[in-house]
């Protein structure tokens, strides 16, 4: 049937191949200008806080890679769902590919979360933040996966490996959220209020609206450079792989 | 074991019985006195993870000082991390000696569930590992101050916590089992997964010591077991199969 | 499979004519290297076949294949007409793997280590007494040491106590990598019977060896070529 042929067609390495050559300079154009406007617009034609000053700024960066890295870690555990069901390669090589870029994500997300901890909090990072423990812990999860990926020399365990802790970081992370969130409400500090996104002024939301598509774009384009990748290195010895690099 | 002869009409038919394997209980059994067996022949590995615990206790007491209310302040903390290490240290003789001598091989060869044998070999894991620790605890609150009434509560808390991290733990030593060094891979991975059972865990404790209720916290380790004991034999399964690939 | 009340896993226990092994187009692969290549054969009741081949040829990963316990493979592998990587329980019941690790604990004697891998495994309608399992060690040479912790015993001992387990068994298919390493002749000539006596009954076997086997009813397989080749003796 139609819909079960597009699944299977999915799971070819020659024609992913196929549609990353066509799609990527799309995506990748039309995420950069989206994370360009709306860094643009953000960093200098929204009106400033009257609280935090310009310094909320760096939301523009901050919201959009954490909303992003926190999805590229579910998606990742969706294509390791798939490979260990239906054992697709190509799910094995999507999986490969979101961890480095998802891990970045998470990385630069907790970097300018720290950046805007200073002038907010007075210091770079607090614990009692609920999201930001979380998110390092995220990325923690991810640096498992890519040291799961790393100590298999075979690499079709380390795949099934990955796999496997992917589905289980993904039941872990409510639960690990929801319990660093309690933990953090426990001894209620007196000013931290942050800026929560239902009492942000529309005109602020604006960039923000673009800024996060643009963000889920730009991961779309890494990862595809990163699938580009693994499926050169899992196909070098098929023909129409040769017949490619000959062109 | 019962013995019945059927009548088939299939073919050449030489010897038709009906075979039974091994009742459930007895299998689990079985396997779960064969591990203790072994763990309790050598001493090391029952008290070594104990004695563990008891010198980074008091490594924690003369780090941080020989004043009482200071100590009793981090307490509950300093138990539910040096227990956390002293499981997480054990874990990868977990799977990792029947792996060598190939014990585990056999082990994913036979008929019976190997849902049970999981079930089985974590804890008696859990029961060289977790248990001292918990039988331990009135020495460990002497030691860091806390509050004797408190001591029911801090075992009762260690039981189930530890009994939390051997599940929890035990998946990460079966995704590494088949590689040289897991030791430090099976912390990476196991480390965040750890971070919930902590914070109840410790809290429980803290909420006894400061007189708060304890249902919340209680409820949650209680839920956090019975997720661990289901839940995590199906990925520590799917772990173990694959170090027989290689 | 079992029920939760009574545990009980019947099996019709023929040895007719409908167990089989057929293997369809397997090939295995380990990094770039093709190990076993399309091979297709058919073991039926009092067949046995012996896979030939030099070292990292391929030997050993085949067999572990076959026993279910890897599933890096392409092709199909079916038991008694099933697809192995579906029905994984009827292969585990119908199976005996000795492979090049002997699956003893270094703490526990021969007789703890047969009893416990006699839990692990279907009993027949007799239950396996300590008698039989004596009777079993003493096949292999080590009765006198039934009671003493393996870790005192020899590479080879701890081996033999492996080969033990074909006198306690009734499983269909034996799957047996290099059984014949680490014994004597005597030994050599009384594993040859119990595999000969074992075909007879009309059950099934898979050999690796690097010495010469004397046994009727065997074919053989070579790995040695891109193709496997097989041949039927005499």
């Amino acid at each position: 049937m139609a819909s079960w042929q597009w699944f299977h067609r999915l799971g070819s390495p020659k024609w992913l191949s196929g549609t990353i050559d066509r799609w990527l300079p799309w995506v990748l154009s039309l995420g950069t200008l989206l994370l360009l406007v709306s860094a643009v617009w953000g960093l200098a034609f929204t009106p400033p806080d009257y609280k935090q000053g310009n310094s909320f700024r760096i939301i523009y960066i901050h919201v959009p890679t954490a909303v992003v890295a926190l999805a590229a870690y579910y998606v990742m555990a969706i294509a390791g769902a798939v490979s260990i069901i239906w054992r697709m390669k190509v799910a094995d090589m999507v999986l490969r590919a979101i961890a480095p870029v998802g891990a970045a994500l998470t990385f630069l997300a907790l970097v300018t979360g720290a950046i805007w901890g200073k002038p907010t909090w007075g210091a770079y990072w607090i614990w009692q933040d609920a999201r930001l423990t979380s998110m390092l812990l995220l990325f923690f999860l991810y640096l498992g996966i890519m040291a799961l990926h790393d100590a298999y020399q075979n690499s079709a365990s380390g795949n099934r490996a990955a796999a496997i802790m992917s589905l289980v970081g993904t039941v872990n992370i409510p639960i690990i959220y929801k319990s660093v969130d309690w933990w953090s409400s426990l001894h209620q500090p007196a000013t931290l209020k942050f800026t929560e996104e239902s009492t942000i002024a529309t005109e602020m939301l604006q960039p923000l609206m673009l800024a996060i598509p643009g963000a889920y774009l730009f991961f779309i384009a890494a990862v595809m450079l990163q699938l580009r990748v693994q499926i050169a290195r899992n196909e070098k010895n098929t023909q129409w792989m040769a017949e490619r690099a000959a062109r | 074991m019962t013995h019945k002869t059927n009548n088939s009409n299939s073919g050449n038919i030489v010897n038709n019985q009906q075979l039974t394997v091994t009742p459930l209980f007895t299998a689990f059994n079985a396997l779960l006195l064969r591990d203790l067996r072994v763990y309790f022949r050598y001493r090391g590995t029952w008290l070594n993870p104990l004695v563990f615990v008891l010198m980074v206790i008091t490594l924690f007491t003369l780090g941080i000082g020989p004043d009482p209310s200071a100590l009793s302040q981090y307490a509950s903390g300093i138990i539910w991390v040096v227990a956390l290490l002293g499981i997480m240290l054990s874990l990868d003789a977990l799977f990792r000696a029947d792996y060598d001598d190939g014990s585990l091989e056999q082990l994913l060869l036979s008929p019976q569930p190997i849902y049970l044998a999981v079930l089985a070999k974590v804890f008696a894991h859990w029961f060289i590992t977790g248990l001292p620790i918990v039988l331990a605890s009135p020495l460990f609150s002497l030691m860091l101050g806390i509050p004797k009434e408190v001591i029911p509560v801090l075992a009762f808390g260690l039981l189930l916590g530890t009994g939390i991290l051997s599940f929890i733990g035990a998946i990460g030593a079966s995704l590494t089992v088949s590689l040289r060094s897991g030791g430090l891979l099976i912390a990476l991975l196991t480390l965040p997964l750890y971070v919930p059972a902590i914070i109840f865990g410790s809290q429980f404790v803290q909420s006894a010591i400061e007189g708060w209720p304890l249902m919340p916290t209680l409820s949650m380790l209680l839920g956090l077991l019975i997720g661990a004991i289901v839940l995590a034999p199906i990925a520590i399964i799917g772990g173990l199969r694959l170090s027989q690939d290689v | 499979m079992s029920s939760a009340t009574s545990n009980i896993l019947t099996q019709a226990h023929n040895s007719g004519s409908e167990a089989s092994l057929e293997l369809d187009s397997v090939s295995c692969e380990r990094g770039e290297r093709m190990l076993v290549n399309v091979l297709s054969l058919t073991l039926s009741g009092g067949q046995g076949i012996r896979i030939e081949g030099p070292n990292g040829s391929g030997k050993t990963t085949l067999l572990r294949v076959l026993a279910g316990l890897s599933q890096q493979y392409s092709g199909r592998v079916s038991w008694c007409g099933q697809d192995i990587r579906s029905a994984r329980a009827a292969l585990a019941a119908d199976t005996l793997y000795i492979g090049h690790l002997a699956g003893v604990k270094a703490l526990l004697s021969p007789l703890e280590n047969l009893s416990w891998w006699l839990s692990l495994h279907i009993s027949t309608a007799e239950p396996i007494t300590v008698d039989k399992m004596l009777t079993a060690l003493n096949r292999v040479g080590l009765k006198r040491f039934a009671h003493t912790p393996c870790h005192q015993l020899s590479a080879g001992q701890q081996r033999r106590i492996a080969l033990a387990r074909l006198y306690l068994s009734e499983h269909r298919l034996w799957i047996l990598d290099e059984p014949f390493t680490a014994i004597d002749a005597s030994g050599v000539t009384e594993l040859e019977q119990c595999i000969a006596g074992h075909l007879a009954q009309g059950r099934m076997a898979i050999v690796t060896t690097h010495q010469a086997m004397n046994i009727a009813g065997f074919s053989s397989c070579s790995l040695h070529s891109s193709t496997p080749v097989i041949e039927a003796d005499e």
